[in-house]
């Protein structure tokens, strides 16, 4: 006997990724999914907004780690809520990690939840963790022909962070065919070369967050 | 290796409909997956073969299918696919606009069919 199935092979995350936008969207939080390789930066970024921004906004963040807690431990110096998940090995976060997570964190008058995905430029891009928008990370050095190489991640981004540009005088790097590649990807992406050492761009980088802070306003 | 989580989730599925029209064997379960979804089907199907090993359902053929990408030009508004795997981002072939194209098909992952009795 043959069965005609049709169904989406993701169906069980996308329900729970739904259960998650309703409980964001009821408390007016504002739920970010950071995606990038390792090493581009994910935890000085936000180790940077969480300092900045402290005074403005109750942020949180949920670390996605395949093992070890030294990202939870360095975000929770800035004084913001931070829950480890530990994925052992496993390449990517997903809505039913999210939702265990959750229980941990003090959601009360909460503006800015942070998800840090598991450094992986493949997988976490599958996956809807139910947040609002998508951010990818890139850092000069690791080459400007990765979204090209990794198109799917940018084209679902509606935000990119090119990192460590203190650094662009000594790799061979170049920013417009790296823009060029993401915006042929995603021509709305909002590109923000930044520096967490120097803080360069990072004024831009907290002004997009406002703006989509104000967004989700209850 | 995100291809467990997916084949895990295929198992899933093909298991709550087996249940639901009463089937006991499984012979062939038949996925369709976009090129833009980053499934490596070699993996998946060994990633189906781990999980189904030494259970009713370790015969079965597990049968996967590539969807092209499809792509809407921003620009001339032509419709274009591209095949060549690895290479999913080309100018459109009308009017050479590098930007902006709408995907429209290429993102998809999902069972089309079981055959079971």
């Amino acid at each position: 006997m043959k069965v005609s199935v049709v169904r989406n092979v993701l169906e069980a995350n996308e329900r729970l990724a739904q259960e998650l936008k309703e409980v964001f969207a009821q408390r007016g939080i504002l739920a970010l999914n950071l995606m990038s390789s390792p090493g581009a930066g994910k935890t000085s970024l936000l180790e940077r907004t969480l300092a900045d921004l402290r005074d403005e906004f109750k942020m949180a963040v949920i670390e996605g780690d395949l093992q070890t807690d030294n990202d939870a431990r360095r975000v929770a110096a800035t004084g913001a809520q931070a829950v480890q998940i530990n994925t052992e090995g496993g390449c990517h976060l997903n809505a039913s990690m999210i939702l265990e997570a959750l229980k941990q964190i003090d959601m009360e008058g909460l503006d800015i939840l942070f998800i840090e995905n598991v450094g992986n430029l493949v997988c976490p891009a599958e996956f809807d963790v139910g947040e609002d928008y998508k951010v990818t990370l890139l850092s000069v050095t690791e080459g400007d022909d990765k979204p090209e190489k990794y198109p799917l991640m940018f084209n679902l981004s509606t935000a990119s962070v090119l990192n460590k540009t203190d650094l662009l005088p000594y790799v061979d790097f170049s920013m417009e065919s790296a823009m060029k590649h993401m915006r042929a990807l995603n021509k709305d992406i909002e590109i923000f070369p930044t520096s967490c050492r120097t803080r360069e761009g990072l004024d831009a980088w907290y002004d997009w967050l406002r703006s989509k802070r104000a967004g989700k306003k209850k | 290796m995100h291809e467990m989580s997916i084949a895990q989730s295929i198992l899933d599925i093909v298991t709550q409909e087996m249940e639901k029209n009463g089937l006991k064997r499984l012979i062939r379960v038949k996925v369709k997956h976009g090129a833009l979804t980053n499934t490596v089907p070699e993996a998946l199907e060994t990633c189906f073969m781990a999980l189904t090993a030494k259970t009713p359902m370790e015969d079965a053929i597990f049968e996967i299918e590539a969807i092209p990408a499809k792509y809407k030009c921003f620009s001339c508004g032509t419709e274009f696919t591209t095949e060549e795997r690895g290479r999913l981002l080309i100018p459109c072939p009308s009017c050479g606009e590098d930007f902006g194209h709408t995907v429209l098909a290429g993102k998809e992952l999902y069972i089309e069919s079981i055959e079971a009795e």
